[in-house]
């Protein structure tokens, strides 16, 4: 069973704790400008709403690269990228719909969420049941889905296996 | 069923794949005209760097990737379709069957009509043999004088500063990159580069490159010259259709397809930066030249080539991303706006930033940005999904740097403020 991170506003309190444990485990550094997990707030703090990558079937960011630097893990159904191989082109960046790809200048490199291996560092985190590691079906991506895809191209899901 | 793509860069690669998805049983043949695998042009800055090896441009990394997947690679060169006969004719006189062909032959640089061209110092920067070259010419401390500063010249820009080289760009329109960036981003974008020490001058042209023996001596129509160790040349490309000169095919600007791009020839199919497709902004088609355009219209082309036209594209956005010495600019759309189009903008200079979001009524039609590279996808997202924005879009003016706040807001259909 592929598992997914389902994001629940209802639940989020806003503190921002994702985020400082995302960056940790991506550049060992405590600093949510380099998390790949973002929380937004609305009405001064009264709605949080966290997202990141939902892992999509159509995978924009993976069907543009020019260096096939970013691939499926076929443990976690991750899109991941590889550090050696991006050129650090950004096209990606553009092509992802979703806007959750995003070039960090430090390293020359794009940077996303990649599920940290299957064990989400986020979700660990949260004190709440705002974010949680369930089975992919269960995560109700296809509302954020639907809104972009109904008038996208989606001839296709994904090309490479 | 026996596919044929000729061309082997990102369109041909993408509907090759699409179409061994689609399609188990089907024999697919690629025709390449280059002499390595395939490789992508989007990489060949970062070779001139030496960020990555050769290897680093392929545009698959295994070396077995297209016999696994029972893609044949045929290398030679198309010089001609006999359609009637459903043929492709080849540069040593065989000739290759086909039910159904893809044209993917891309685009080839345009040469400006300038005496001097033909100096073998004098180069252009769209092969990975054309790479090799200007690595040995351009060597620190040479002076180079780089003709063109459009997408790709602004792209492989930075490849010279990086390699230490004493560099001029000259650009013929009124600023850098004036197909992509207006008027205040592309003037931030010249700005940025004279302040890392790169000479620029725009709305000139070169008259003439006169070659001694020592050096080259490039002549501006202001009256400046420039003694050059090395010229490059990057002045735009234009569709790679020369050899469909006999076949009876609309042409354009480039080869015209249908929203399945299928040509005005059945069984014959174009994508890529050959292929003059829909263009999602305007409903008119375009060619656009660009990454992500190239792997849809391939991805598109095979759905239809394996399934008799089952998929009808809505069109291609044009959108573009460029790091020109750490400087991050893009467009999207129709970024200069439409009949009865409002805009919010944000102008920094001194910071080099800027946004301009374009609107029609509450809807994204279009955008450019100036140092700014976070959630810059959401842009796509916006304008390509056509979604109306609601109480967002009068957020958006106050507040163009909001965008992803006002997608999310949107998708998940928050009603408050941010």
């Amino acid at each position: 069973m592929l598992k997914a991170l389902r994001m629940d506003s209802d639940t989020c309190t806003g503190c921002h704790q994702c985020e400082m444990m995302c960056s940790y485990g991506k550049v060992g550094a405590f600093n949510p400008a380099k998390s790949v997990m973002d929380v937004s707030l609305y009405n001064g703090g009264a709605v949080n709403i966290p997202s990141t990558c939902t892992q999509c079937e159509e995978a924009w960011c993976m069907v543009v690269c020019p260096v096939e630097a970013i691939t499926i893990n076929p443990t976690t159904g991750a899109k991941e990228i590889s550090a050696e191989v991006c050129v650090g082109c950004k096209v990606c960046s553009i092509a992802c719909p979703y806007g959750a790809i995003n070039y960090d200048a430090d390293s020359g490199v794009v940077t996303k969420c990649d599920l940290c291996g299957g064990e989400p560092m986020c979700v660990e985190a949260c004190p709440t049941p705002a974010l949680a590691f369930v089975d992919k079906d269960s995560t109700g991506y296809d509302r954020i889905w639907n809104h972009v895809t109904a008038d996208l191209v989606d001839c296709d899901s994904t090309v490479r296996h | 069923m026996h596919y044929v793509i000729i061309g082997a860069g990102p369109a041909a690669v993408a509907a090759a794949e699409k179409l061994r998805v689609l399609d188990e049983d089907g024999q697919i043949t690629m025709i390449g005209s280059q002499a390595q695998q395939p490789y992508s042009r989007m990489a060949i800055p970062y070779y001139l760097t030496g960020k990555v090896e050769e290897s680093g441009t392929y545009l698959r990394r295994s070396s077995d990737h297209f016999e696994s997947h029972r893609i044949e690679l045929v290398h030679g060169e198309a010089t001609a379709v006999d359609a009637a006969g459903h043929k492709v004719i080849l540069g040593d006189g065989s000739a290759m069957a086909y039910d159904k062909l893809l044209i993917a032959t891309g685009a080839e640089p345009i040469i400006p009509p300038v005496a001097g061209m033909d100096d073998p110092r004098v180069q252009q920067c769209w092969h990975l043999e054309d790479a090799e070259r200007i690595i040995e010419l351009a060597k620190p401390g040479a002076r180079a004088v780089q003709v063109g500063a459009g997408f790709i010249g602004c792209i492989i820009l930075e490849s010279w500063v990086l390699r230490e080289v004493d560099l001029t760009v000259v650009e013929m329109g009124p600023r850098m990159v004036p197909r992509m960036l207006g008027e205040k981003a592309g003037n931030l974008l010249k700005t940025w580069c004279e302040s890392k020490g790169v000479t620029v001058h725009t709305g000139t042209t070169v008259e003439t490159i006169e070659s001694t023996q020592n050096e080259l001596n490039v002549v501006l129509n202001n009256g400046e010259a420039y003694p050059a160790d090395v010229v490059i040349v990057s002045t735009g490309v234009k569709p790679n259709v020369g050899f469909l000169q006999d076949l009876d095919i609309k042409i354009d600007q480039g080869i015209e397809v249908d929203e399945f791009m299928q040509t005005s020839i059945s069984d014959v199919y174009a994508a890529g930066d050959c292929a003059q497709g829909l263009d999602f902004s305007t409903g008119e088609t375009a060619v656009h030249a660009v990454q992500p355009t190239a792997t849809e219209h391939g991805r598109v082309a095979a759905t239809n080539m394996a399934t008799n036209n089952s998929f009808s594209y809505k069109g291609s956005l044009n959108m573009n991303i460029l790091d020109t010495l750490g400087l991050v600019t893009s467009s999207f759309g129709a970024w200069e706006g439409v009949d009865g189009s409002d805009s919010a903008e944000i102008y920094n200079p001194d910071n080099y930033q800027y946004i301009n979001l374009q609107f029609k009524d509450d809807v994204l039609v279009g955008a450019n940005t100036v140092g700014y590279h976070a959630h810059l996808g959401v842009l796509r997202g916006l304008i390509e999904s056509r979604v109306p924005l609601g109480v967002w879009k009068e957020r958006l003016k106050k507040n163009p740097v909001g965008l992803m706040e006002a997608y999310i807001g949107v998708t998940q259909e928050v009603a408050g403020s941010a």
